[in-house]
């Protein structure tokens, strides 16, 4: 008898994780890949203002790609994404550097660079875009100092309103890859650094030799984490500029927003959700298994 | 079926008379109105159809301008189970309509002569195959100026009558450092203005082949390229700071003296009164120069299909209500804008408001009145959205007319 309950007590203590597991995980195969292949299902089909299951191939990417705010958006997306992550990085890398000469009130600066992140993009994009506006931030400020030919317009002109965005969210977001960094380059073993001073490298030489390239993986923890904001940047974008000038500043969610919510053109929203999806899988995919290869060869 | 027909009309005047019905008639209405001027408008209503005995289920969904409602409404209708109301407008009704979702009308219609008070324009709108469908609430003119008369008289001048008048007021106000037009750079205020444009230098006709037809000929034709080249001339009447500005903004603008015009529909009046100004002395407002043409934008309820003799009881007498002389006076007394039907009594309302009136009645007898595209009434989200699209591109940018014409020609057949 106490065998039985024992056994039964062990099929539970085993059954236990998977039990709990259940419930999460079936919704997540539900509402998130569930969904995923349903939207990959109507963008195939010829909905409009409401879901409708007639498939017609390929017409709604035919359309997508015809329009011009589409390509106006993806081609932002790219240029977004790339000079965001890689300034983002840069600026990070450099502030982690800098605070980790074991300076004075270390942590009350941290904390400052750090805070950006704890402000919704809604408020960066509110605020960056009274600085931003020409009128009444930055420009008319420097332009008051004395210097009088200061011109800075980002916000108003379309060809930099793009830019305009990278700079609101590389403030946010610097800080937060600093803080990555930073406790990285505090878990670098001393011992070899103190072997490479040793040696007479300078000190230059021994981040750029030595410890940046030991830290690998967490740029690609930045890099995976910077993407997927840059990708899903939808707020800051309503905030900071609505799209504007025209639509020159749009990004691919705002697009599909637009087009599911507001223009009843169900299918073509959705088939920008896909290619959307097609572009993270392009570029995360080869990335994360050549750097997780890499670190079992290791 | 005319028993029924009776039975129904029975249901209705019983439900007219307060605390007579059985059946309490009950609505559920779906709204995004729900903030100043026009929350108090809709509480109006509310009390009006609790006053005759109704059962009035609030159903609210704030903010995006309708968006995040038409989403709850897809999911309600897809579900099975429609509200009784909803504030939608333009083609969009007339979509819900072909789809099968919305209830029908007639009776109500037919009960309250619909037929003779409403302009044919409105009726186009709310009318499916024949059948009301839909309850128009107000009437907003999109083709207005507001101007300051302060500013324009520094320089001379009064509110332009023709686009070249336009123009050479606006030089003049340029030259003595004045921004001449008060503009807010977003696609639906872009829009707002080309169609008025569009209106004036192309008139009615060509405003109905190319804007609610989207005639080829028309969308590519000289004309056109005339409308692309005014909007041109308007990007040098404007400040530098544009981009992005909110309506509002702008209309502050020319309030404050800083701008002499802004052309935007007659929601701006509610800015002025906000702050207190007078039409007619502190501000002016005049339509667009157009020969008698008159751009409307109107709110409607659609009715959708319900189950249930309380439920259709109580849309009918909501219907009825919505176009009661009474609530079509007090909601757009509120809200700023005109009554639908055009047998309001106008005295409580401002000049500007009178002067609307009087407009839409002579352009519904002239047959001038026309639909907005910017505010989805000539055309629904798509075909509207390539509008908005092309045009603020060509605003924004150094596009030429030709080339804005031809890619309108294609953004509105892939939107088709």
């Amino acid at each position: 008898m106490a065998s039985v309950a024992a056994r039964m007590a062990d099929r539970l203590e085993r059954w236990m994780p998977k039990i709990v597991i259940a419930p999460g995980f079936l919704a997540i195969l539900l509402f998130v890949y569930g969904f995923i292949i349903w939207t990959a299902y109507i963008s195939f089909s010829k909905s409009r203002m409401l879901p409708n299951y007639d498939l017609i191939g390929l017409r709604q990417y035919e359309r997508l790609f015809q329009m011009d705010r589409w390509n106006v958006a993806f081609t932002n997306l790219l240029i977004f994404g790339a000079t965001f992550i890689l300034v983002s990085i840069i600026i990070g890398v450099l502030l982690a550097i800098l605070l980790d000469q074991r300076i004075r009130i270390e942590g009350a600066i941290r904390t400052i660079y750090l805070y950006p992140m704890a402000i919704s993009f809604v408020i960066t994009g509110t605020a960056w875009k009274w600085i931003m506006n020409p009128s009444l931030g930055l420009e008319t400020v420097v332009r008051s100092w004395g210097w009088e030919s200061f011109s800075f317009g980002w916000i108003v002109d379309q060809n930099m309103a793009v830019y305009a965005l990278v700079m609101a969210a590389v403030w946010q977001s610097s800080g937060f890859v600093m803080a990555l960094f930073l406790s990285a380059l505090r878990s670098v073993d001393q011992d070899i650094i103190k072997a490479a001073s040793l040696d007479g490298a300078s000190t230059a030489k021994i981040y750029l030799r030595i410890i940046l390239p030991s830290m690998r993986p967490v740029f690609m923890s930045a890099v995976v984490i910077l993407s997927h904001l840059a990708i899903k940047s939808f707020d800051l974008v309503v905030a900071l500029t609505n799209g504007g000038p025209g639509y020159s500043s749009t990004l691919p969610a705002n697009f599909m927003y637009e087009m599911t919510f507001r223009r009843n053109e169900i299918g073509v929203g959705a088939a920008s959700a896909i290619i959307m999806l097609a572009t993270v899988v392009a570029i995360m995919v080869p990335y994360l298994y050549s750097e997780l290869r890499g670190s079992k060869n290791v | 079926m005319k028993s029924l027909k009776l039975a129904l009309m029975g249901a209705i005047a019983l439900a007219a008379m307060p605390l007579a019905a059985q059946a309490e008639p009950v609505a559920e209405v779906l709204h995004y109105w729900t903030s100043g001027g026009e929350a108090k408008a809709i509480k109006e209503l509310q009390q009006a159809f609790e006053k005759r005995g109704g059962k009035w289920i609030d159903a609210p969904v704030a903010g995006g301008g309708g968006d995040a409602q038409a989403a709850v409404l897809r999911s309600r209708v897809l579900a099975g189970d429609p509200p009784a109301a909803v504030q939608i407008k333009g083609p969009n009704i007339a979509e819900w309509a072909a789809a099968g979702a919305l209830g029908d009308l007639t009776e109500v219609a037919t009960a309250q002569k619909w037929d003779d008070i409403l302009p044919q324009a409105i009726k186009d709108v709310v009318k499916y195959d024949g059948h009301y469908v839909a309850v128009p609430v107000n009437v907003h003119r999109v083709d207005w100026i507001w101007a300051n008369p302060e500013v324009l008289a520094k320089v001379g001048a009064e509110v332009p009558k023709t686009w070249d008048e336009f123009n050479a007021t606006a030089d003049k106000l340029k030259a003595a450092g004045i921004v001449p037009l008060a503009y807010g750079g977003q696609p639906w205020q872009d829009a707002t203005v080309f169609e008025t444009v569009v209106l004036g230098i192309g008139g009615v006709d060509f405003y109905k082949k190319a804007m609610v037809d989207l005639d080829e000929e028309a969308l590519g034709s000289p004309t056109m390229v005339k409308v692309f080249d005014q909007m041109r001339k308007m990007r040098d009447y404007v400040d530098p700071d544009y981009p992005g500005r909110d309506w509002n903004l702008a209309t502050a603008m020319v309030m404050r003296g800083e701008a002499a015009m802004q052309i935007m529909g007659d929601w701006a009046k509610g800015e002025f009164a906000a702050a207190g100004k007078k039409p007619g002395v502190d501000y002016i407002c005049a339509p667009t120069p157009s020969e008698g043409g008159y751009i409307l934008n109107s709110d409607s309820f659609a009715m959708f299909n319900v189950k249930g003799e309380d439920k259709k009881e109580g849309q009918a007498l909501l219907a009825e209500l919505i176009l009661g002389k009474e609530f079509q006076e007090t909601f757009n007394l509120y809200k700023g804008s005109i009554p639908a039907r055009m047998d309001v009594p106008m005295d409580k309302f401002d000049a500007c408001a009178i002067k609307s009136m009087e407009d839409m009645t002579a352009a519904a007898k002239n047959n001038t009145l026309v639909g907005s595209v910017a505010h989805e009434i000539a055309q629904a989200g798509a075909v509207r959205g390539a509008f908005l699209d092309v045009v603020t591109a060509h605003f924004n940018s150094d596009m030429s007319s030709e080339e804005a014409t031809k890619k309108l020609i294609e953004a509105i057949n892939l939107a088709k």
